[in-house]
């Protein structure tokens, strides 16, 4: 047992690190928000040069074979900053998703691209009425001669307005909440049947909803039998988010620190009030419980599909949901007025960490996953 | 970075493990189990076996007695025997006043006292707080006044744990009453067969007699018993409780605590079926438990940073909060799950010598009693409002 990084791994951080810390002010961040792409192409394609896009992947893929806890390490970075590229999204989940389930001409079409960032994927697993159960899928797939023809809404595709390719579950078989019968299919966004609508996000990044109307796709595995691959892949997900979230609340707890060092009201910083003080204390206890539980999700995020594993990511999940809302919602309040205004960056930190609750469950779907399994020894 | 453990540390837990299979006498774990009373003698015999075995005193250097346990091996010691419901060791002679000997004493204390603690011949107890002095533990007042070869000490302790076994005492004292608070501060050690002490008793609100009064009245103390240097027992004290702060996250106890909620809430009913089915009671576990898992990580964390070499800090602060809360919610759940039959008190159920009907279960009558005993964890060694002061001030320098 040790939590020490290897000499790599410390590279890998200090890499990713210093990009983000030299193109990422928090004036950019904005203009990159409010640009057609709600992120920054330039910067996507830095994380392709650096090789960034390429860590999980094999060798021949330009990666290392990167794990949870490579993973961790660009997260966190990419989660001090709140960068808003789709990074878990293309290379974690579609990457993730497509080494799992696709054939070998699959993979060699689209890990490649992926690997290098010259593809940007998203994934559609919710629907209106998923509410986080990735196995409700209303959306179908019928076969219609050699093709797959796939209809239905998918929602809140985090990096969809943009993305090259987008997996899409849909129902080839079984009722609505069935974990059988649920496929994986890649579309193109411009195939015929397509209708997107484009959103912003309340954390400022972009995403879209899905209409599909007899759109072709590409089956990716066997017809019916997805869902475990989705569930596998999404644990790798929450993973990432965990040190996402884990690398903005860091910064956020630090922002907050500062402020009550250099903010005086009565005369003295308010950080000499007790009570202010308490609740940072309170904040960084929050921050010390994420940080564990994520490194927990981290090293075990790539381990071989078990209940453990699905129970301990479903635990990190929880434990940073609770503590991500809690270190926002309180540097919030000993910020007073000045973190309600648009222009403070504290503020979209706070909102970033509130909207990760938002992806792959929230605390009361992690916490009846968690009971659903409880261990009763 | 690994989670797991390496082989060499996973042989080392089988050892351990058979060795608690093998000795643990099961009155005693049974005792634990179900938070009965235990006797001076259960804890004496429990010590002796770990005595023999070389495993009483891990952390002391190898010389006096301890072990080469790096902190992952003393980690993995205090889970298994806590999983086993191996008594938690009285901490004052051996985890305590020991290792403030070992670092500050002279070779003949060294000499003296270490044995005896090892033997098992000498129980000591703690004597810091004072009516007047608890969390602002530096306001203490008991004087000691160098006369001759002896100290002559005046004053009052008070929360003095288990006092009413104990043979020795080690105090903190002030012996310059002119100094700033922590300076003038000595660190002693007392026989409490020296005429002039008395120990009077103070039932805690569980009924439970755990803690005492300790009077001194003109108690003569020879000089060779002060630890350290004369005005400097600050520092001994200081010492001491981070050494005593790293062990009150309580995780292994916590860990068999939960087992044992879940026996609890399955053997307990409500709407006809065990409670461990309620949906809410039941979610109320998971809660616990996920929080349990991040402690238990945060452990890990800075136990691995302590094998490199690193000293924990006041991360074992946040750590004694998080730990103490975790362990009083799930006594919060223990009491709830008996519904109305959490109102009877019954201390008589709580021995183990018991031989009557069971009102609930034997497992029942405790409940609300360790409920309310177990929130004296947010209170000592320093309440958990002392350690977000310390991290306020030591990490985040506000």
């Amino acid at each position: 047992m040790d939590f020490k990084l290897t000499e790599e791994q410390q590279m890998l951080q200090e890499t990713a690190q210093r990009l983000v810390r030299d193109t990422y002010s928090f004036e950019k961040r904005q203009e990159f928000s409010a640009s057609d792409a709600g992120f920054s192409r330039e910067f996507w394609q830095q994380l392709g040069e650096l090789g960034l896009t390429a860590v999980p992947f094999s060798e021949e893929l330009g990666g290392f074979g990167g794990s949870g806890v490579e993973t961790m390490l660009i997260m966190e970075q990419l989660g001090s900053g709140i960068c808003l590229e789709p990074y878990m999204e293309s290379v974690i989940l579609a990457g993730g998703l497509i080494s799992q389930l696709g054939n070998a001409a699959q993979q060699e079409e689209l890990l490649g691209g992926i690997a290098t960032g010259e593809l940007q994927a998203a994934v559609a697993l919710e629907e209106p009425g998923s509410h986080y159960n990735l196995a409700h899928v209303e959306t179908t797939a019928r076969q219609n001669g050699g093709d797959w023809l796939i209809s239905g809404r998918k929602g809140v595709v985090i990096g969809g307005q943009t993305a090259g390719k987008i997996l899409v579950s849909a129902r080839t078989a079984g009722d609505v909440r069935d974990q059988q019968g649920i496929s994986l299919f890649v579309i193109d966004p411009n195939a015929a049947g397509v209708s997107r609508r484009v959103y912003a996000t309340m954390d400022g990044r972009k995403g879209c909803e899905l209409f599909l109307d007899n759109v072709k796709g590409e089956l990716l595995g066997n017809a019916g039998d997805a869902y475990d691959a989705i569930r596998y892949q999404s644990g790798r997900a929450i993973a990432a988010l965990c040190g996402e979230a884990v690398g903005a609340m860091r910064t956020l707890c630090d922002l907050t620190l500062d402020y009550l060092k250099t903010r005086k009201q009565f005369g003295v910083p308010i950080g000499k009030f007790q009570v202010l003080q308490h609740r940072m204390v309170d904040m960084v206890s929050e921050l010390e419980r994420a940080t564990s539980m994520a490194t927990l999700a981290a090293c075990l995020a790539d381990d071989e599909d078990s209940a453990e594993r699905t129970a301990k990511l479903t635990a990190a999940k929880f434990v940073i949901n609770k503590a991500g809302r809690y270190v926002a919602e309180q540097a919030i309040q000993l910020h007073g007025g000045i973190a309600m205004t648009w222009e403070y960056n504290g503020a979209h930190y706070a909102k970033r960490l509130v909207m990760i609750s938002h992806q792959f469950g929230d605390d009361d779907h992690h916490l009846e996953a968690y009971a659903d399994q409880l261990s009763l020894a | 970075m690994e989670i797991h453990f390496s082989p060499e540390q996973l042989a080392f837990r089988d050892e351990v493990r058979e060795f608690l299979k093998q000795e643990l006498p099961a009155d005693i774990a049974s005792k634990v189990r179900l938070a009965k009373h235990l006797s001076k003698e259960d804890h004496q015999r429990w010590q002796q076996i770990l005595s023999k075995k070389g495993w009483y005193a891990p952390g002391w250097p190898v010389e006096h007695g301890g072990t080469t346990w790096g902190p992952i091996e003393k980690h993995i010691f205090d889970e298994e025997s806590a999983a086993a419901g191996a008594p938690r060791l009285v901490p004052f002679g051996v985890n305590m006043v020991a290792p403030v000997i070992i670092k500050f004493g002279t070779e003949e204390q060294k000499a003296k006292y270490l044995p005896r603690i090892l033997s098992g011949e000498d129980w000591w107890c703690q004597g810091y707080s004072e009516p007047g002095a608890g969390s602002d533990l530096a306001s203490l007042k008991t004087r000691a006044v160098r006369d001759g070869d002896y100290y002559i000490v005046n004053g009052q302790k008070t929360w003095t744990t288990l006092g009413q076994h104990a043979n020795w005492i080690f105090c903190l004292v002030r012996t310059d009453p002119e100094a700033q608070q922590q300076r003038g501060i000595s660190f002693l050690l007392i026989d409490m067969a020296t005429p002039g002490i008395t120990v009077r008793p103070i039932l805690t609100l569980d009924g439970d007699h755990e803690v005492n009064e300790v009077f001194f009245d003109d108690v003569k103390v020879p000089v060779e018993n002060l630890v350290g240097e004369e005005n400097k027992g600050w520092t001994c004290a200081k010492y001491l409780l981070t050494h005593e702060r790293t062990g009150l996250a309580g995780i292994g106890a916590s860990k068999a605590a939960l087992r044992q909620l879940k026996r609890i809430a399955a053997k307990q009913h409500k709407n006809g079926r065990p409670l461990i089915e309620d949906t809410l009671f039941r979610s109320q576990i998971a809660e616990v438990e996920m929080s349990l898992m991040a402690a238990e990580m945060s452990t890990l964390r800075i136990v691995a940073a302590a094998s490199e070499g690193g000293v924990p800090g006041s991360e074992s602060s946040i750590l004694k909060v998080q730990g103490t809360e975790i362990r009083q919610a799930i006594t919060h759940l223990m009491r709830k799950a008996l519904g109305p039959y959490a109102m009877p008190f019954l201390p008589e159920e709580m021995e183990l010598d018991y031989d009557g009907d069971f009102l609930v279960d034997d497992y029942s009558a405790s409940l609300a009693s360790v409920y309310f005993n177990m929130r004296k964890l947010s209170i000592f060694g320093g309440s958990n409002e002392i350690q977000k002061n310390i991290v306020s001030k030591m990490i985040l320098e506000l």
